[in-house]
């Protein structure tokens, strides 16, 4: 079936261009007098202005550890988020706790816990699988680093971004 | 020797011209490279604010790096040196299937004929007694034409010498655009020519000075601020010697020349609604497709170099020149001569901006429309406006 497309007829100002060329200007003109005036400028300048109120109550930025409100680790070193970790970003060397500690009814703790921010891919598997909620994925997303070796996340620094979590959370509630 | 030998040997006539024109060049092109490297940052900032958008803000001078103590902020100006400094360090990458002796010269073909254009631009009155244009050709404009019709060689060998089917769709295209374009921009300033009586770039300039800027008819003739000053009476009978109907008459053919004109500048040197050779969404990059580092930053530069010359082309021969009214030109004193200069530098930079706000305001033409545009719009307007000229030149008194 032939499509008929009407052809609207244009009048003569319309023809020779020029006074639709000078409303465009002026439109134009409308919204650089507002720019230079820093009016109705949509870009948000990023190191300076950050969106992080905003971010969804789901978001998953870079994962850490967390330490319980006795203020042990929360990780037994049971390595099942190393052997989930789709990149293999995570290293652990497990240790037993000493006979003598307080802890050493849990028999296992990390010596070093290792992931790897050039590596991982923030798909939060490893959240999922912990059985012990000792890895939470926070909110942080800009992780940067001058070199590989600072790309690194390691046991120091997994508690320190993760902080203190209490009680226990179930898989999804707010807490998460 | 002694300096009074070499004064006197610097004075010689043709000593003079020679170190003065060395001189002047010499300036006017570090000026005109510093204006190209100021407009590439000025188009991104504009097109920018008119995208409610920031555009390029952070870059100053690193104070820090060369262990200042603090950052020098120049609302981003530091661009104008970084953007060229980038390209200049990357590596002149060569695809292997180009055709290289052609390759390597297309991008200087395209630079070098707008920068020999300045050459005829009146850029100031005089300075020190010295005329400030570098080359008083007595055929300036057809100078101007011929050469800047060598850029389209560039363009086109850019195309062919790639070896690669989109730059060459935008070689082709540029060929026929910039040639059908020259008639219309050639033969609108006949009318100029008519008028004033000369190709000459100063002489124009000269006639505009004393009869008004050619797109503007109403004008004092013979005033001066001593007349202001002396005889307030007689500042009336200037304007009333400055009108005449005749005057008045050209102005029509004339706004006609002037907007083919700076429309058909538009299309010669490839800026948008006319940027058909390197139309991104159709032909990837265009002609310079193929081209990276220094070479594809001189077929850049020669784009805004053009855009420069151009708009000198217009400032000098509608626009007044370096003229502004009520202001003395350089014989009355080394400061009037540096005013006139900067006066067309403003005049300049105002069409640049014109330019760039253009760009970010008109979609790109069809490729036919372009044609039909040229050839069936500008061409016979153009021709009809001389004969128009010419009536009014022997009828209206």
């Amino acid at each position: 079936m032939a499509l008929i497309v009407n052809r609207p007829k244009l009048s003569l100002a319309e023809r020779c261009y020029l006074p639709s060329i000078l409303a465009g200007l002026a439109i134009t003109w409308n919204h650089l007098k507002r720019a230079i005036f820093n009016k109705g400028i949509v870009t948000m300048q990023y190191p300076e202005e950050k969106w992080d109120a905003n971010l969804p109550e789901w978001y998953r930025g870079a994962p850490t550890l967390v330490s319980d409100e006795h203020g042990k680790d929360r990780c037994v070193a049971c390595q099942l988020c190393e052997f989930i970790c789709p990149p293999r970003a995570i290293t652990i060397k497990p240790m037993e706790i000493p006979r003598d500690d307080k802890w050493s009814k849990v028999e296992k703790r990390p010596e070093e816990f290792d992931i790897d921010m050039t590596r991982c891919i923030y798909c939060g598997l490893c959240e999922e699988v912990c059985p012990e909620q000792a890895i939470y994925l926070r909110k942080d997303y800009s992780i940067t680093g001058l070199s590989r070796a600072e790309m690194i996340h390691d046991k120091e620094t997994l508690y320190k971004l993760g902080g203190v979590r209490t009680g226990l959370v179930f898989k999804w509630n707010e807490l998460k | 020797m002694d300096t009074a030998l070499i004064l006197n040997f610097l004075n010689t006539p043709w000593v003079f011209l020679i170190w003065t024109t060395f001189l002047k060049s010499f300036i006017l092109l570090n000026l005109v490279l510093g204006l190209v490297s100021l407009t590439v940052f000025a188009e991104r900032r504009v097109s920018a604010f008119i995208q409610d958008r920031v555009g390029p803000n952070r870059v100053g001078l690193p104070m820090t790096l060369l262990g200042g103590k603090k950052d020098i902020f120049l609302w981003g100006l530091g661009q104008m040196i970084v953007d060229p400094l980038k390209l200049l360090l990357k590596e002149n990458f060569q695809p292997g299937s180009v055709n290289g002796f052609y390759y390597w010269l297309a991008p200087k073909l395209v630079m070098i004929p707008p920068v020999l254009v300045l050459a005829v631009l009146p850029f100031g009155s005089s300075l020190f007694g010295v005329q400030m244009t570098i080359a008083d050709l007595n055929v300036g404009v057809l100078y101007i034409f011929a050469i800047s019709s060598l850029s389209v060689y560039g363009i086109t060998l850019a195309g062919w010498a790639s070896n690669s089917k989109f730059p060459f769709l935008g070689g082709i295209r540029s060929s026929s655009q910039m040639i059908s374009y020259e008639l219309s921009l050639g033969l609108s300033v006949v009318p100029i020519f008519m008028i004033c009586g000369s190709l000459n770039l100063n002489e124009i300039v000269d006639w505009q000075v004393k009869n008004g800027w050619l797109v503007a008819p109403f004008w004092p003739k013979g005033f001066s601020v001593d007349l202001l000053l002396h005889h307030p009476a007689a500042v009336l009978s200037t304007f009333h010697a400055g009108l005449s109907l005749q005057r008045i008459a050209l102005w029509i053919p004339l706004l006609i020349s002037f907007v083919i004109f700076l429309v058909s500048i538009f299309a010669e040197t490839n800026r948008l609604p006319f940027d058909l050779p390197e139309a991104e969404q159709e032909l990837v990059g265009g002609y310079h497709t193929e081209y990276a580092s220094m070479n594809f930053a001189l077929f850049f530069l020669g784009e805004y170099a053009a855009m420069l010359a151009g708009s000198g082309a217009i400032v000098s021969l509608f626009l007044g020149g370096w003229s502004l009214p009520f202001i003395p030109d350089g014989s009355h004193g080394a400061l009037w001569g540096l005013v006139n200069i900067l006066i067309f530098f403003a005049k300049v930079s105002l069409l640049l901006l014109f330019f760039i706000w253009i760009r970010w305001t008109l979609p790109r033409f069809r490729y036919d429309q372009l044609m039909k545009l040229g050839w069936l719009g500008f061409f016979p307007i153009a021709l009809a406006n001389i004969f128009i000229t010419a009536l009014i030149l022997a009828y209206i008194k």
